[in-house]
């Protein structure tokens, strides 16, 4: 007789490695599906020298040089834009790139740890500016879990009392960086406030867990497990209370329901021998990050469901939002002969929360924060591009420039809020399928004046205190076409959500506040899809809160025998 | 150091690596040490892509790109021209960047100096580099090999820097486990020093004008925006609570 599994998660990123914990926590018995292989902590290439790579970051076959989309990285077999077999496509006129992830853990191995919670005024944007659409839920609502995400993963902090920025159960930030200062104090004179970084590492022991050694590698996994990633915070322990089952190399094909519209089956695409397979279900949780939920959805037809599950709104799919990126870096001479030590650290231990909340005077209407870069970063293929781009020539003199500037560099990037759009949504293509003939996204893209004058802002602003610290601006936008705003292609910042979201009229929205379809009681939503609008928070903190929220109700309904 | 041997480390790295499911730092150290043996090893490099004659030619330009430097060892010892080679072996356009570029140089230096561009003297080879290093230079005839000696510049850079040779010339202190992380209060102090010392590049308090005309046009249009805001203060104030 076949098993019938209480829970199947698909998908091992931040919501799935969460709801996959809490429900092991609570006793409750997990099928976790995961459409790549299993994470080994050799995968992880922390610690390891360019030059023990063959490849040293160039990438597999050198295509960080000839393929530039594909960029350089040590750790090509977590994912990227391209993926062999599993084309997407872009309808004309669109602008977007599509990163998936594809081993335990997802893109939590290697993502930037950036972690912070949305502020209170973030849950009902509408009501503030007329644009976008309020969430079912409050701050108040989810605040509890963002603190029980806090404890039990770790984020760095201190108490700043920032409206823009809640505060949270913070792990002791390091030391500030010397080019850190230097921001903190020129962002001072500008009246801006610059605060410890919220990065999802440890300084202090946790559960078992060592802290950070500071080697600044979290972007290739942790090997003490001293960052956050859902494969192996959530899910190698969660293995090990016996109720987690993890099935790799599962490539999720369709949800099959009954009569009654309940899902009974997930039917998947064993990669490893390309066979079709089935496992039953009571419930299903969809996790397999913001479009991969859509897609699915929308490839589950049946007569009772001609436009895809959970889709009589017709939502699904709609509503898709990036985070809006812009960057500027300029060398900054007073670096220059500074006495070198080891930055690395674990990323950025600076930010900037947006400042200017009531967003007086300024022609758009949603914030931004500010991330930033420098130091003297492990060397890579890269690293020196640019300067001996601008210095030119060969020999002693390059390779002198090269010492010179090394470590000179400050660069901020903007991460902004994008207003959703009837413009930007994905759908299914009818003309193109993957390599297991499962029909693929096409996705649609815009972004508005919104976004774009935030940009402009951005850019006067990283300009404003580069250049009071002295800075000689490196990318010149100056030199671009004034019609030309240097804004992030839709997708590049790798915050893609929406798609699947919530709200309490069940006409134009597909999850209830719960994140359970408002047609499909034993079917829910625990990755970004469910989001309905995208604050400048970086989505990690809130996907990770709202799935925890998600698997308590999940396990509360289940005890109660409603699902 | 044979290619049977750098594949001995990778193993050894990833056994070190897996034994305890966090990096042992015995295994570590020797993986290092033998990683450090595989290094300079060109010497006795098969070439994957390129004939004998073309990688001469390429092992040369990285030397002349990075020197020997007071007898620290430069490109050939960090073994370049052995990375390009090995990466190009799986990469078609490279393979033809390089193969069009090592040509043209032969073809140039053949009707320059009547010999190919390895087999000529130095002096020759940097006058010819000295032409095609610059952009500045260009025209029609020499876009290709201006565009040529960029990759191969690019490229030296990379795989030098990536070597433990070049990693070490730059100084970089990092990749070691530490148990805390200090505050860099030499370095702090420093940047501070100079920072208050050196002329900010803002209009209202800078004294010597230094900056490019880019920078110039884009400090007015920050000005302008400035203005057209009202108030510099209020634009980048701090909000209040609603």
């Amino acid at each position: 007789m076949q098993t019938i599994h209480d829970v199947v998660v698909i998908g091992s990123g931040a919501g799935g490695g969460t709801v996959t914990k809490v429900l092991a926590d609570l006793g409750i018995s997990v099928l976790l599906m995961e459409a790549g292989p299993m994470l080994t902590m050799s995968d992880l290439k922390e610690h390891v020298w360019p030059y023990l790579v063959p490849h040293r970051g160039a990438g597999e076959k050198g295509q960080g040089y000839t393929a530039p989309r594909s960029g350089f990285t040590f750790s090509a077999t977590f994912g990227g834009s391209q993926l062999e077999g599993e084309p997407y496509t872009v309808a004309e006129g669109s602008d977007f790139s599509w990163f998936r992830s594809r081993i335990l853990g997802g893109r939590t191995n290697h993502y930037g740890r950036v972690t912070l919670r949305f502020a209170d005024y973030d849950f009902n944007p509408k009501s503030r500016d007329g644009l976008g659409f309020n969430w079912p839920i409050t701050y108040k609502d989810l605040s509890p879990y963002y603190e029980k995400a806090e404890r039990f993963i770790g984020i760095t902090g201190t108490v700043e009392g920032i409206r823009s920025a809640p505060d949270g159960i913070f792990q002791p930030p390091a030391a500030l960086k010397a080019h850190e200062i230097l921001v903190q104090r020129a962002c001072a004179k500008l009246g801006i406030r610059a605060v410890a970084s919220r990065q999802a590492v440890i300084t202090t022991p946790v559960n078992g867990r060592p802290p950070c050694h500071y080697c600044g590698q979290c972007g290739r996994g942790c090997m003490t497990a001293s960052n956050y990633a859902s494969s192996y915070v959530q899910i190698f322990p969660a293995m090990k209370t016996g109720r987690v089952q993890v099935i790799a190399n599962a490539m999720a094909r369709e949800l099959i329901t009954d009569e009654g519209g309940k899902v009974t089956a997930v039917g998947y695409v064993d990669k490893a021998t390309g066979e079709d397979k089935r496992v039953s279900c009571r419930t299903v949780v969809l996790a397999a990050s913001a479009c991969e939920s859509s897609r699915l959805l929308l490839n589950s037809k049946a007569p009772r469901h001609p436009q895809g599950l959970a889709n009589s709104s017709g939502v699904v799919g709609r509503y898709l939002m990036d985070t809006v990126g812009s960057s500027l870096s300029a060398r900054v001479p007073a670096l220059s002969g500074m006495p070198h030590y080891n930055s690395d650290g674990y990323g950025s231990h600076l930010y900037v929360p947006w400042w200017n909340w009531n967003n007086k005077g300024l022609n758009f209407p949603r914030g931004y924060h500010i991330e930033v870069g420098g130091g003297y970063g492990m060397p890579g293929i890269g690293s020196f591009s640019g300067i001996v781009n601008r210095h030119e020539g060969y020999g002693l003199k390059m390779k002198q420039a090269v010492r010179d500037e090394y470590g000179t560099t400050i660069g901020f990037s903007g991460r902004g809020e994008m207003i959703p759009n009837e413009h930007s949504f994905c759908e299914i293509d009818p003309d193109v399928k993957d390599r297991w003939g499962i029909p693929v996204l096409r996705f649609h893209w815009r972004w508005s004046d919104h976004e774009l004058n935030q940009v402009r802002h951005m850019q006067q602003t990283f300009r404003a205190i580069l250049e009071s610290l002295g800075g000689q601006i490196q990318t010149p936008t100056a030199s671009q076409p004034a019609t030309r705003v240097p804004i992030s292609r839709g997708g590049a910042i790798i915050h893609e959500v929406g798609t699947v979201r919530m709200g309490d009229d069940r006409r134009t929205s597909v999850l209830n506040k719960y994140c359970q379809a408002h047609d499909v009681k034993n079917l829910f939503v625990a990755d970004g899809a469910p989001f309905v609008s995208n604050p400048d928070k970086n989505p990690t903190h809130t996907i990770i809160a709202l799935a925890w929220r998600t698997a308590e109700y999940l396990a509360e309904e289940m005890r109660k025998g409603n699902v | 150091m044979s290619e049977m041997s750098r594949r001995d480390v990778l193993r050894r790295l990833a056994l070190a690596l897996t034994a305890a499911g966090s990096l042992d730092r015995v295994s570590a150290q020797e993986v290092h040490h033998l990683a450090a043996q595989v290094q300079g090893s060109s010497a006795s490099y098969r070439p994957k892509t390129f004939t004998e004659h073309e990688f001469r030619t390429l092992e040369r330009l990285t030397d002349l790109i990075i020197p020997v430097e007071n007898g620290a060892p430069g490109a050939v010892a960090a073994g370049c021209a052995a990375w390009i080679d090995t990466i190009s072996s799986e990469n078609e356009e490279l393979q033809k960047i390089y193969r069009d570029g090592f040509s043209w140089l032969d073809r140039t230096m053949k009707t320059r100096a009547g010999v190919d561009f390895a087999g000529a003297a130095p002096p020759g080879q940097t006058a010819l580099l000295d032409l095609i290093a610059y952009r500045r230079n260009q025209t029609p005839e020499l876009a290709p090999a201006i565009q040529f000696f960029s990759w191969v510049r690019r490229m030296t850079v990379d795989a030098f820097y990536t070597s433990e040779i070049g990693i070490r010339d730059v100084d970089y202190r990092g990749n070691s486990p530490m148990a805390s992380y200090p505050s860099p209060v030499e370095s702090i102090a420093y940047a501070v020093r100079r920072s208050a010392s050196l002329p900010s590049q803002r209009s209202d308090d800078r004294r010597d004008d230094e900056s490019s005309p880019e920078q110039r046009a884009a400090r007015q249009s920050f000005t302008k925006y400035d203005r057209a805001q009202g108030d510099g203060n209020r634009y980048f104030g701090n909000a209040h609570d609603e």
